[in-house]
């Protein structure tokens, strides 16, 4: 029973977002319930931005990486909205393998509204932002003037906004 | 508070629940789907990619909002989106409006100032009407709004920024914001209404009234007009009718024509 369990979790640590393959759900941290009963599973998780296109292909990759998985005969997974998701569930892993992808992961918002973001190449402090809407509704674009590269960033969300 | 389960059986609950969330999510969807025809033809590649983005959030909100309304048993939340007569709609008339004279695929003509302005005043009504639903009696609303709420906050800054800079400049560029300000202000009541049904939406602690919402929205414009010299309106009107009663104009005919011409196609097909 244990075992399953492990092993479901590992399959979960699989399934990667389809748009940056470094990085999991669970890094990203929409998974927020897993059960096992009776050879049945049960995945809870949550939407990261509601109008994400990837969303559905995760439904369904997940499905089928859960499907694989010795001693599993059935598999529900559901998308809900609460709690909502926010970019500080993004895991500390999360946050390097973003990084190695060339994402800055998401800062702290503060109380004022603005947010500074690193360089994920070089780490210079000495950036500017492009465009707050990047290629995807949870990413924004800018611009490094140490390295002179444009780079993504996770866009900072949370219930205080 | 309730769960859907406790809403199904309260029949006149559930009656003014789903008249407001066919209200936000024909919103929603219209206006989602005006900013679509904006793809390609905003003034830069780095507003085509912000625009198109909102639009897409804004499209998902519409999602989640006809999602509730499955989950009360009013029907596929595909077919509530595409698959209902104009007559049917809820959404605010202004919302509906064509982005300009033209057709997206031969000369459009499309008014970027009224874009803006359109965009910018929804923007903020909706956030004030999320704001609200925060504290809605029915939880899965609640919920939803949490989740809304967040993403508006960055379509309302992009929204902001717009708005300030074009109307702060002098020249052709401001008076063509005060002309779609004066526009747009004609209608707008028609979004901040509640429509036939509001006695018994707020009677149920669903949202805040149309009166409430109305100060609210004035009340946040009030510093942003008067940092830019524009008149305070005296009235926000609904020139061409009231939408939540049903009452649409061409646009929206036609609107609904073209986007559901694939689906009705083949309404079994997913999606
Ligand atoms: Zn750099």
């Amino acid at each position: 029973m244990t075992l399953v369990k492990d092993s479901v979790m590992t399959s979960l640590e699989s399934v990667k977002d389809p748009e940056i393959d470094t990085v999991s759900v669970i890094d990203l941290g929409m998974v927020e319930d897993v059960s096992f009963e009776d050879g049945h599973v049960s995945v809870k998780m949550l939407p990261t931005f509601m109008g994400c296109p990837a969303l559905e292909i995760i439904q369904k990759n997940v499905e089928e990486a859960l499907y694989k998985v010795e001693g599993v005969d059935s598999v529900e997974v559901k998308f809900i909205n609460n709690p909502p998701w926010t970019s500080d569930r993004i895991t500390e892993q999360g946050h390097v393998r973003l990084r190695e992808f060339g994402i800055a992961p998401p800062p702290t918002h503060s109380d004022s509204g603005e947010w500074h973001v690193d360089c994920p190449y070089c780490g210079s402090t000495y950036t500017t932002m492009e465009n707050i809407f990047g290629p995807t509704a949870c990413r924004s674009i800018l611009y490094c003037k140490g390295c002179k590269n444009p780079f993504e960033a996770m866009k900072p969300v949370s219930t205080i906004m | 508070m309730k769960t859907v389960e406790e809403a199904k059986q309260d029949a006149s609950y559930k009656s003014a629940l789903t008249e407001l969330l066919y209200q936000l999510a024909d919103d929603d969807f219209i206006v989602a789907y005006r900013g679509s025809e904006w793809l390609g033809l905003a003034p830069h590649i780095e507003e085509d990619v912000a625009f198109s983005s909102i639009s897409q959030d804004t499209m998902g909100h519409a999602t989640m909002f006809y999602q509730l309304l499955e989950e009360l048993g009013e029907g596929d939340a595909d077919h509530l989106a595409h698959g209902r007569t104009p007559a049917e709609r809820k959404n605010a008339i202004i919302l509906e409006e064509v982005n300009g004279p033209g057709h997206y695929l031969k000369e459009p003509r499309y008014d970027w100032a009224f874009a803006v302005v359109r965009h910018y005043f929804y923007t903020l009504a909706k956030k004030i009407r999320m704001e609200s639903v925060k504290q809605s009696s029915y939880e899965p609303l609640q919920h939803v709004a949490v989740k809304v709420n967040m993403e508006l906050y960055y379509h309302h800054m992009h929204w902001k920024t717009w708005f300030m800079q074009l109307t702060g400049t002098q020249g052709e560029a401001r008076e063509r914001m005060l002309t779609a300000v004066e526009t747009v202000l004609e209608d707008f009541g028609g979004v901040l209404t509640l429509g036939p049904k509001e006695d018994e939406i707020t009677k149920h602690g669903l949202i805040e009234g149309e009166e409430f919402q109305r100060k609210r929205w004035l009340q946040e414009i009030k510093p942003i007009f008067e940092s830019l010299n524009i008149e305070m309106p005296k009235a926000l009107g609904m020139k061409r009718g009231n939408g939540r009663a049903g009452e649409h104009t061409e646009d929206l005919d036609s609107a609904i024509d073209t986007l559901t011409e694939v689906y009705r196609q083949d309404p079994a097909a997913t999606w």
